[in-house]
């Protein structure tokens, strides 16, 4: 055993001198495969962070909405409606939403405006997002002009600012009071956006939704694990989408370490004839270019990920943000929690390293298995 | 078919496995046909060179195998959220008709990988090639079978559609869909335990009965073999009740989650290691007699027994301690 770790031992420092001796070539190939690492451990990171992120907020969201179609598109829902719902076994609460959005022409974007459920807005009074706040320029008890529905002018006072820890979801937030959104939106009375439903026990949510669907057929019933799902897919797709524009650059990294590796120059030849006809096997200069390999895919990994999770966390992902998180005037500005785990870094170790080890085995064989005078001839 | 990072990257190292394998295949193909070390021939000198190749060739293979098939397990698991009725790996593995049979073929591909190398490694102790054309049979079984996997596990991603809320339907996903099987049914949970430490004992039993009489190779070959087909079925039937302290629960991919100390990984890590060692065993029997490998086999097989029995050994420990020390009782 102990002889088989001095080998090893012997070839790894073998190794490392030798990669030393040739310090442009390998410091390029590790620098461009060190970027292909980052590009793509951010991508992963970031998708998984903000999947994660979605999961946390949607935790909160109601059990069950309850919207209602008309011609295929959302429409407001009749109050009474909950009623009716109310009544069905197992449903523990309806309440009725009311919410929506306003465009500010001023900035030039939309605030997604909601009256919050305990009347914790006075009337005459808002609540706002951070994001507002910050494109507003506006402090508390600064008042805000807003144009209701028939263009008339609504001025209402700012009572308070949302913590920066509900950025995330609420940089574009307005809580108002019902009878400010009624004079903001003339709303039909009697009518609400939608209704939020909650069962007491989960397991009965898909036959109340059954119930639901089946009495009022001009309703959709959505749950929360619809929603996550929804978004699981969608940040999946997106995170998929991008590795597959990336795929391009992968191949040309891939066709760039196969160059690297064939093209041996005539003095790592000569060098290998020389190890070959002072007694190594082509099993050891094998295990010579494997050990090579191994130092160059790991501190690639290493720098690469490590580089990665200061961009995602850090830097907020500056490069990716806007292909990965949509678009929109008011970005909520957010640290992202790190989270990284073994899935992850798997998936990342098999897109990067596994290719290129692939394709630098034919060509450490070819000079593995060179005739040691014919390598030294060259 | 679900487009995402972890899936194309399964995809990738499939296809790169199965490019591998079949490159080795083609050679090995002309090793059988063309072999003759009595010849000083180009083309035997060139194959002679190519089996160093081939044996690199499927030593990355191998690992990259054991690695996909961790690596669809998680991706399975990370894949439930999108199927209505799926709690974890179980369930999205029940999406369709591939999931399954991916999976059992990755672990059989694991395993025969495994004793090809163990016999390559015999191989290359003896000085005239002696096991080469067994080998190269044995190759010309795997590389079709690593090839169907990739085929498979296509099938199976392909066929994945989440389901995802759509603004033109007021349909509801859960309720009119057929909900995907949550769960596995696992075998009675008593008289498995009863078999899985008769198995077990008789296995070890009869690998030390080979060390140190040398008989009964084949015997411990397919104790072993045994011994891994009901150690699995065991995970499923009872010893995954006992980890999660359910009596309900069979799933045999949870135990790899972080909320199970990751326990699965060293239960599957031992199991693989005794099924192929085990096999090992028996592969190199007939090999015995071959003048150049009289010395080398017999040492081979008993350092194979030894590990088989440790790691079996070891995973008997990590399920008896997790019977005992937990105060769930079947």
């Amino acid at each position: 055993m102990s002889s088989f770790i001095n080998r090893h031992r012997n070839i790894i420092d073998f190794a490392l001198s030798s990669l030393l001796r040739r310090k442009i070539k390998n410091i390029s190939l590790l620098g461009v495969y060190t970027l292909i690492i980052f590009v793509l451990a951010s991508l992963i990171f970031f998708v998984h962070a903000l999947r994660r992120e979605a999961a946390l907020i949607l935790k909160n969201a109601p059990d069950m909405v309850v919207q209602r179609l008309m011609a295929g598109r959302h429409e407001l829902i009749p109050v009474d409606y909950g009623q009716k719902i109310s009544s069905i076994r197992g449903v523990q609460d309806v309440v009725p939403r009311l919410w929506g959005y306003y465009f500010d022409p001023a900035i030039g974007s939309n605030y997604t405006v909601m009256v919050p459920r305990d009347n914790m807005v006075q009337p005459d009074n808002i609540i706002i997002g951070t994001g507002v706040a910050r494109v507003r320029k506006a402090s508390v008890r600064d008042l805000i002009a807003f144009q209701a529905y028939d263009k008339t002018p609504l001025l209402l006072m700012i009572q308070q600012i949302l913590p920066y820890e509900s950025e995330l979801v609420a940089a574009d937030l307005i809580l108002m009071s019902e009878q400010d959104f009624q004079s903001m939106f003339n709303l039909p009375k009697g009518y609400a956006t939608d209704l939020a439903v909650s069962v007491a026990n989960p397991r009965e949510l898909v036959t109340v939704a059954t119930k639901i669907a089946e009495q009022f057929p001009d309703t959709r019933p959505i749950l929360k694990s619809e929603i996550l799902r929804t978004y699981d897919s969608v940040f999946d797709w997106r995170g998929g989408m991008m590795i597959v524009i990336m795929s391009a650059a992968i191949l040309s990294f891939i066709i760039f370490a196969w160059d690297k590796a064939t093209g041996l120059s005539a003095e790592e030849r000569k060098e290998i004839g020389i190890l070959k006809s002072i007694g190594w096997e082509t099993s050891d200069v094998l295990f010579l270019k494997f050990w090579e390999g191994i130092v160059i895919s790991l501190s690639a990994f290493l720098c690469g990920v490590l580089l990665a999770y200061g961009h995602v966390f850090f830097f907020s992902a500056t490069i990716f943000e806007h292909a990965l998180k949509g678009w929109s005037i008011l970005y909520p500005q957010f640290r992202l929690v790190p989270a990284i785990d073994a899935f992850q870094l798997t998936v990342l170790f098999a897109l990067s390293v596994l290719p290129y080890t692939v394709a630098t085995i034919v060509p450490a064989w070819l000079a593995a298995s060179a005739d040691p005078d014919a390598a030294m001839r060259s | 078919m679900i487009l995402q990072p972890a899936i194309l990257a399964l995809l990738v190292s499939s296809f790169l496995v199965s490019l591998m394998l079949l490159y080795a295949g083609w050679y090995g193909v002309l090793i059988l046909k063309n072999w003759d070390l009595a010849s000083g021939s180009d083309l035997q000198l060139n194959l002679e060179k190519r089996t160093y190749l081939i044996s690199v060739v499927l030593g990355y293979a191998l690992v990259f195998q054991i690695f996909s098939l961790f690596l669809y397990i998680f991706t399975a698991d990370s894949l439930h959220t999108q199927f209505v009725g799926a709690m974890c790996a179980a369930g999205s593995l029940n999406v369709n008709h591939y999931g399954y049979p991916t999976l059992l073929l990755k672990i059989a591909n694991c395993l025969l990988s495994g004793v090809w190398l163990i016999i390559n490694f015999a191989d290359n102790r003896g000085y005239d090639y002696p096991l080469i054309k067994a080998k190269y049979s044995l190759l010309m079984i795997l590389a079709p079978l690593v090839v169907l996997e990739a085929l498979l596990q296509f099938g199976y991603f392909k066929g994945l559609h989440a389901d995802v809320i759509t603004s033109c339907c007021g349909s509801l996903f859960s309720a009119g869909k057929r909900s995907v099987g949550a769960d596995l049914a696992g075998l009675p949970a008593i008289p498995m335990e009863w078999i899985f430490f008769g198995v077990m004992a008789a296995t070890l039993i009869s690998g030390v009965v080979f060390c140190f009489k040398e008989w009964g190779g084949y015997f411990f070959s397919a104790a072993s073999l045994s011994t891994f087909i009901i150690s699995a079925a065991s995970l499923v039937s009872f010893i995954c009740l006992y980890i999660y302290e359910l009596p309900t629960h069979h799933c045999p991919f949870c135990i790899l989650q972080k909320e199970y100390g990751y326990i699965g990984y060293a239960l599957y890590a031992t199991l693989l290691g005794g099924g192929i060692t085990g096999l090992g065993v028996g592969a190199l029997m007939p090999f015995k007699k071959i003048a150049s490998l009289v010395q080398v086999v017999p040492l081979i097989q008993r350092r194979l027994t030894w590990l088989s029995m440790l790691f079996y050994l070891l995973f008997t420990i990590l399920v008896a301690s997790k019977m005992l020390f937990t105060s769930f009782r079947l």
